[in-house]
């Protein structure tokens, strides 16, 4: 099994057509696959040139997305982030 | 006797069903607006706009069904949909428009389930239009939240060693379940496979059917 590459996601709340789940921002996971690049959202809702970016998906687990309040730590939840979001991180620790 | 109160009751005896007229909402008003001005101005036509309407109504589970069956007895293609999803669907000749595609399989060890958090993105131009639950606010924030009580309310209980993953559709790709293969199916057609496949088993919050119910 290769080496996890953990990623932050942005605890921005800018206004707009936003594509990054608030509930994930400030949360820390590993890069599932790489997509994309696919046109930026923000731009292309506002039918600006869209940039081109890569397309993450984040695989996360509950014990980081809800702490003590999931039931199941090691289940997982995965999105797709363009990676304008995502800055490199360091792995978690344990709860 | 019952048809005393004419003012509310139609010549048959049953009540009239109110009606239900309301103001069209902001969007509604936007999306009329919308598509006249693309007719008005010759960018498509009201003709162009109900043939896309009737090519989505026919699009159904059956089309995934056949899909989950192939991968199910053909593991060379299980293997193209596992790596692309959109090709191999392609060339089993269904027509899927732009969609990027993801398959994810269910194995012992792991069961998928999809939500979009953010508004409804489904599958549509495999699968058709997702049932209304999956466009709830109920659905969406505790999928997340609480996949295992989810499951267990649409029927679907696991043992603490699946490992249940989640998957939030937040952006360009749109994701297939490939539910495990019922057991008792050895030697089955594809076709006859088919027809265990429910649409509920490819979004993760059902199983498909028993042979022993089919």
């Amino acid at each position: 099994m290769t080496e996890r590459r953990y990623m932050r996601v942005r605890a921005d709340m800018p206004p707009g057509h936003v594509r990054t789940p608030s509930y994930l921002r400030g949360k820390v996971g590993w890069v599932e696959r790489t997509l994309g690049p696919f046109p930026n959202p923000e731009q292309l809702a506002y039918g600006r040139n869209a940039t081109p970016l890569p397309l993450m998906r984040i695989r996360f687990s509950m014990a980081e997305v809800w702490g003590n309040a999931t039931d199941a730590p090691d289940d997982t939840i995965d999105a797709e982030i363009y990676s304008h979001w995502l800055e490199p991180a360091e792995a978690p620790h344990a709860p | 006797m019952p048809h005393d109160h004419h003012d509310h009751m139609s010549p048959s005896g049953h009540p009239y069903r109110p009606d239900d007229d309301h103001p069209l909402t902001y969007w509604q008003q936007m999306e009329i607006a919308v598509r006249e001005l693309l007719i008005e101005k010759g960018v498509t036509t009201a003709q162009e706009i109900s043939a896309q309407i009737d090519a989505m109504d026919a699009r159904n589970p059956a089309q995934g069904a056949a899909v989950v069956a192939r991968a199910w007895t053909d593991p060379a293609f299980r293997a193209d949909l596992l790596q692309d999803a959109s090709a191999a669907t392609r060339e089993m000749g269904f027509d899927i428009g732009p969609m990027r595609l993801i398959a994810l399989e269910n194995t012992a060890d792991e069961h998928n389930v999809v939500v979009c958090t953010l508004c409804s993105c489904y599958p549509r131009n495999l699968l058709g239009l997702p049932p209304d639950w999956y466009k709830s606010r109920a659905y969406r924030s505790r999928t997340v939240k609480e996949p295992r009580k989810v499951l267990a309310e649409f029927g679907v209980t696991l043992p603490d060693t699946t490992t249940v993953r989640v998957h939030d559709s937040t952006a360009d790709m749109r994701y297939v379940v490939i539910p495990a293969r019922p057991a008792g199916t050895e030697g089955w057609s594809a076709d006859a496979l088919a027809a265990l496949v429910t649409r509920d088993s490819m979004i993760g919050t059902g199983l498909p059917k028993s042979p022993d119910t089919a």
